[in-house]
């Protein structure tokens, strides 16, 4: 393999089309589309008792207007989209509510109208009497259960989950020093600036529906529609066009318009588009991040972790659409890059009355790391040792990979760290950091973290070198925007000796490349990564085999340069790939483009049929990577802070990133994930908070209260790389999409207790909090 | 109105916003929708060559007035623009979806500082949000925008 184009700062390819306004989001499909809105419940928790619709539906204008009883499938619980033998009280909401509506937001109707002013005038007057029910909110709240969320919900657990390895409670009894700490994290929201759309054509001629859908899981939504419908996968397409960003909650399976947008579109016989506005964005898509922590910690004098026993509630919302994904992870992650010889994890999934939770970036992670982090900050504090110097003598040590952690991950396997050299990130990160600035109200805060990246359980990808000579490549996942057209074609145009520019890549169309899972879970580069490598080298192999014969040389021999297969070591003897398209191909009618070389009297005979047994025709192929199990990221963040003493505004004065997602196949988009990252965790550690009241509703609706960083928030970021490549894939990469936004809650914390002294055990923060813990 | 110096006839519906106006009726769907309370700044357009945000006017209001949108930044077949050449060399983009209203930002803050300090580029993006970059990309591509203006 030549390693041209990987491990290049190539610059992006989708870039000029965005920057011309060229781009084609959801929304900007028209075609006559009939437009629409929902009606969405204003209770947190509350038994319908009547709805009326007839008002709404005589309004001039308004085509349709749905309620749950006219739908097929009306009456069904939309999937749990991961079960687990755990979740032993999964409950998922219907498409529309017509009987108990669970959080604020629920959808109740649907209006199809002409235009959307009308859908939304008519809305209006769809008249909904509620009889208002008593509101479960916080986590500690549906713990409590003195109100139930579901009536058949003992206690308002959805699952419980028990994990131990080795003896904690023997192991804590013979600790030299233990501690309690609690630990309290807020829901935030991932916020991607383009809302969630869905576009839908029914064609009753070909009876063959089209979806456009904003969604990080084009294929998965194919599969649901086509056995909701009962149409054949062949005849649903579902395509993600340009995404404006996912950032985890733009899967579901479904949300309530993914399927009432095509339902109608169907019904209706002309096209249906419905785009979110903000305001339903903050309460009608998932969210995360709320869980309490309850820590017990023993350690030995030196600071060394000798038993740790965490027992978390985790706040799922009204329902769990996502299984219990969330807090598996958590429970996963909290040892973090550090030995923990006996571990107990036990967590609480609880019901409330808010929005549900599915995986924001992060997902789980970010809370695991506080947790831990804070913990060892904590342990320093009290043996009085340096900070840095409590996680050296705590890491996994490079040469102790794999390491086995012995608790449950995501995929179903045990969890196990691949290759990382956590020391060696925490060094890199001292250096670049320096020393500590001069001035009053200045903290140093510190934060290591692992992250299990490129989850199974497959992708796959087409490449198919044209007769033009140019390469097309396709999988099932969607981008939002990590440039996956960019780092896959670098990929792909190394195995193929082609140029970057050769290559052009669609991901998320199902008319492209039908099977696959998803964005999600820092897994694009890791999975389609290498299914695209390992299909162009198919696709390279049988380009080597055309030409062998051609040249009667062995494939061995042969090498693939500058677009054409080449004997090695005779640069003028060899085949163009456009050439080799065209033979790969045997033909009966010339129709241009050189295929008359193709053809049965022109193409050079060779014994048996023109297409031998096992072969197939065209230069292309199809293959897929599946991973063994996760393959583990790793990185240490480190920053000095600056909090004025009056006000509590936080100055971010330098903040160091010294990153390990295996080899780099193009450090400018890893280098972008990791600020866009980096970013998004500012915002969730001082500034993000989803306000609920006690009646379940959310105060700051808005990106006029809910706080995201302007640049003015956001400092530079500097970055380092190392490198331990992961021996579980081919291209020995790990997943980057997460890694920025992880340990920042826990580096802020730390570097705010460090300026103020006072104590830090909760994210977000926020100016008025910092007021209040300063007068403790 | 002209927009991107083509004239349009008056808008016909009075409760259509410009932004609406700008996609949905003359078909410029570069310029994006975030969230219609003129926070996120994705829908921010020139209007008489200053940014303002088309989701808190309506297309009447837009009446006798030029209105550029980032479709007008460079025509079809022609080079980037400045600004839009150096968001792709600075990586100033990333999903795309916030980027026009970040150029159109960017073009009327270099109008006014051609040579900008680091505190007028702060202030001149401050007024968008993007969720992807981090910003610090796009600090980076103000200030090759400005260096490629003046080349």
């Amino acid at each position: 393999m030549t390693t041209r184009w990987f491990g290049a700062r190539v610059p992006r390819v989708e870039d000029e089309r965005l920057l011309r306004g060229r781009g084609r989001f959801t929304d900007d499909i028209d075609e006559g589309a009939l437009e629409s809105c929902l009606v969405r419940s204003p209770y947190a928790h509350a038994r319908i008792t009547s709805i009326d619709v007839s008002a709404a539906r005589a309004v001039r204008g308004v085509v349709a207007v749905y309620i749950a009883a006219d739908l097929p499938f009306g009456n069904l619980d939309l999937p749990i989209l991961i079960p687990h033998p755990n979740l032993t009280h999964g409950r998922t909401q219907r498409c529309l509510a017509s009987e108990v509506v669970r959080y604020a937001g629920e959808a109740v109707a649907f209006v199809v109208a002409e235009s959307r002013n009308i859908a939304e005038d008519a809305a209006d007057l769809v008249q909904v009497e509620y009889e208002p029910l008593p509101v479960v909110i916080t986590p500690e709240v549906g713990a409590a259960a003195h109100h139930l969320v579901h009536d058949d919900v003992p206690g308002n657990i959805a699952a419980e989950m028990l994990q131990e390895v080795g003896d904690v409670s023997a192991a804590l009894k013979s600790a030299p020093h233990r501690q309690r700490l609690r630990f309290r994290f807020e829901r935030g929201a991932a916020c991607p600036m383009e809302g969630r759309a869905v576009w839908a054509r029914w064609s009753e001629s070909e009876r063959k529906l089209t979806v456009f859908d904003s969604t990080q899981s084009p294929t998965s939504i194919r599969g649901g529609l086509s056995v909701l419908f009962g149409l054949s996968e062949s005849k649903v397409e579902v395509i993600a066009p340009d995404v404006g960003g996912g950032f985890g909650p733009k899967i579901m399976l479904f949300y309530p318009d993914e399927l009432l947008v095509p339902f109608a579109a169907m019904q209706l016989g002309r096209p249906v588009k419905w785009t979110e506005d903000r305001q339903e964005h903050f309460t009608a898509v998932n969210q995360e991040r709320g869980q309490v922590h309850d820590v017990e910690v023993g350690f030995d004098d030196d600071g060394r972790v000798l038993a740790l026993s965490v027992d978390f509630i985790h706040d799922t919302g009204a329902y769990t659409p996502y299984g219990l994904i969330l807090p598996i992870i958590t429970a996963a992650q909290v040892p973090g890059p550090y030995r923990v010889p006996h571990y107990r994890v036990r967590f609480r999934a609880v019901y409330t009355n808010a929005t549900p939770t599915s995986p924001y970036r992060g997902a789980g992670r970010p809370h695991a790391c506080f947790v831990m982090e804070r913990t060892l900050d904590s342990i320093a504090k009290q043996l009085d040792v340096d900070r840095a110097e409590i996680r050296r003598r705590n890491f996994i040590q490079p040469d102790q990979f794999p390491y086995d952690l012995g608790v449950a991950w995501q995929d179903g396997n045990s969890v196990v760290y691949d290759s990382g050299n956590y020391p060696a990130l925490l060094e890199k990160a001292l250096a670049m950091l320096g020393p500590r600035p001069v001035g009053d109200h200045v903290g140093m805060g510190l934060g290591v973290y692992v992250e299990g990246t490129g989850v199974g359980p497959y992708e796959g990808a087409h490449v198919q070198v044209l007769v033009s000579g140019r390469v097309v490549a396709a999988t099932g996942i969607p981008s939002q925007g990590q440039a996956h057209a960019t780092v896959f074609a670098q990929v792909v145009a190394d195995e193929l000796g082609v140029e970057v520019a050769d290559v052009e890549v669609t991901g998320g169309d199902t008319r492209r490349f039908p099977w696959g899972v998803g964005t999600f879970a820092s897994r694009g580069a890791v999975t389609a990564g290498n299914a695209m490598a390992i299909t162009a080298r198919m696709v390279a192999d049988k380009a080597k085999q055309i030409a062998g014969e051609r040249l009667e040389v062995d494939p061995a021999d042969l090498e693939l340069v500058g677009g054409s297969v080449r004997v090695k070591g005779s640069p003028g003897r060899g085949i163009t790939l456009a050439a080799l398209s065209v033979l790969a191909n045997p033909v009966r009618y010339a129709f241009g483009g050189g295929t008359e070389a193709a053809t049965q009297f022109a193409s050079k005979r060779r014994p048996g049929p023109p297409l031998a047994d096992g072969e197939q025709p065209g230069l292309e192929a199809t293959g897929y990577y599946s991973p063994p199990g996760s393959t583990w990221a790793s990185g240490c963040h480190a920053a000095y802070v600056r909090v004025d003493p009056k006000t509590f505004r936080l100055e971010v004065l330098k903040y160091v990133v010294v990153h390990d997602c295996g080899r780099l196949i193009n450090p400018l988009v890893v280098e972008g994930q990791i600020e866009g990252g980096v970013a998004q965790g500012i915002g969730g550690a001082f500034y993000e908070r989803l306000a609920y009241d006690a009646e379940g509703q959310l105060r700051n609706a808005s990106f006029m209260e809910y706080l995201i960083p302007y640049a003015t928030e956001v400092p530079e970021i500097e970055i380092g790389h190392i490198e331990t490549p992961s021996p579980l894939n081919p291209l020995g990469v790990k997943g980057a999409g997460e890694a920025g936004v992880i340990p920042v809650g826990a580096v802020i914390g730390s570097a705010i207790e460090d300026a103020l002294g006072v104590p830090v055990t909760e994210m977000p923060l926020s100016p008025l909090k910092l007021f209040e813990l300063s007068r403790l | 109105m002209k927009v991107n110096g083509i004239p349009h006839p008056a808008p016909t519906d009075p409760r259509r916003l410009l932004s609406d106006h700008l996609r949905h009726d003359l078909g410029l769907t570069g310029t994006h929708v975030g969230c219609e309370h003129g926070v996120c700044g994705c829908c921010t357009v020139l209007l008489d060559g200053a940014p303002v945000r088309s989701c808190l006017m309506l297309a009447v209001q837009a009446e006798g007035h030029d209105v550029s949108t980032v479709e007008g930044l460079a025509a079809p077949g022609s080079p980037l623009h400045p600004v839009q050449q150096a968001f792709h060399e600075c990586q100033g983009l990333q999903c795309g979806f916030c980027t026009p209203g970040f150029l159109m930002s960017v073009v009327g803050l270099l109008a006014q500082h051609p040579n900008p300090t680091p505190e007028q580029i702060e202030e001149g993006i401050a007024g968008n949000l993007c969720r992807c970059t981090g910003y610090a990309s796009i600090r980076r591509a103000v200030n090759r925008a400005a260096e490629l203006s003046r080349q």
